[in-house]
């Protein structure tokens, strides 16, 4: 249910973008997204969420692209750098420590927007 | 026709809400006024944890609630007998509070007081592990809270919320000679997904470790108003 709140979020970040270029001038053919694998967000889930909202709106005919952020760690013991696993309790394998940092996979971000100006 | 542009923007997609958080935070700072969000799965016991909470708090710091709730006001009702402000915020369909109903919740708790008697902010979110821990709604702390009821394996199953907290109350603990449940499994748990969080094992019934909350929310409180 979360990805139509964070579709809102979205859409208003959307509309304050094209506010500056002058948004009947404009149309948007994607919408690139980074989305971490350590964040609530299910990519499905969330374009179609997007595509029902934009359904006849000015956005009805941009697409969304999703790049996903792998989730990685460091271990704070040795420094390396790891994909921490659920099953492993996201302890590292190399010294089993815990997960102290987070190096990527927290991303929600609009990484940039293709557009067509008419 | 023109040729497609690229504008690589780079922008949060919860841009909007985590504006309006930081607003929010300065609304609080002015106010010099601490605020916690309190977060858990529904029935986990944010509600009575407040009520006893309050009840000795009370005596030593200036307090008020804002009251996430999807449909009712049941909780707020409960929690306005003990004589503090309370706002109830009534989500409808969200599943959690974001930054922009906190800061309607916020206005109208200044309709009933003046925010600068007050010490500290209780925020309790709508009940659910997993969209509360991603929309910020400019707090001071976040509190999770995880009954033993709910199962040893609750911080590995919903990451992101115990990873976020602050502090962490594994609450019900009265309940740990009835149920077949391994507190230090639930701890391992805890410290793989968020080393760096306190944990402290409460009671609503007992009141163990209700000091130790207390002494940690006091400290907060003074911390902060320095």
């Amino acid at each position: 249910m979360h990805e139509v709140d964070m579709t809102k979020c979205l859409i208003l970040s959307m509309e304050e973008w094209a506010e500056k270029k002058n948004k009947e001038k404009i149309i948007v053919e994607k919408i690139n997204l980074k989305i971490g694998e350590f964040t609530c967000v299910e990519p499905i889930s969330l374009i179609n969420t997007f595509n029902a909202a934009v359904f006849g709106s000015w956005l009805d005919s941009s697409e969304i692209n999703i790049e996903t952020i792998p989730f990685e760690g460091k271990c704070s013991k040795c420094n390396r750098s790891y994909f921490p696993k659920k099953e492993n309790g996201y302890k590292s394998p190399c010294c089993n420590f815990n997960l102290e940092e987070i190096i990527s996979g927290r991303e929600l971000k609009i990484a940039s927007i293709d557009f067509k100006e008419k | 026709m023109h040729l497609p542009i690229s504008d690589k923007i780079e922008l949060n997609i919860l841009h909007q809400n985590s504006h309006q958080a930081e607003k929010n935070k300065v609304k609080f700072n002015n106010y010099n006024l601490l605020c916690l969000n309190i977060m858990s799965s529904p029935g986990a016991g944010k509600t009575r944890l407040l009520e006893i909470t309050l009840e000795d708090l009370s005596k030593e710091f200036q307090s008020a609630v804002l009251e996430g709730d999807m449909t009712t006001n049941l909780d707020a009702a409960r929690l306005e007998k003990l004589n503090i402000p309370v706002v109830p915020i009534t989500t409808g369909r969200a599943c959690h509070l974001d930054a922009n109903m906190v800061s309607g919740g916020l206005k109208l708790l200044e309709k009933k007081i003046n925010p600068n008697i007050l010490d500290i902010l209780l925020v309790e979110n709508v009940g659910n592990l997993v969209c509360p821990a991603e929309f910020e709604i400019g707090e001071h702390f976040k509190v999770a809270l995880l009954s033993i009821t709910e199962g040893e394996d609750k911080p590995l199953k919903y990451p992101i919320m115990f990873r976020e907290a602050d502090l962490i109350l594994i609450t019900k603990v009265d309940l740990l000679p009835h149920l077949n449940f391994d507190i230090n499994e639930l701890k391992s748990n805890i410290s793989s997904t968020n080393p760096k969080a306190d944990v402290i094992e409460i009671s609503s019934i007992t009141k163990s470790g209700l000091d130790l909350w207390q002494k940690w929310i006091s400290k907060k409180i003074m911390k902060f108003k320095k």
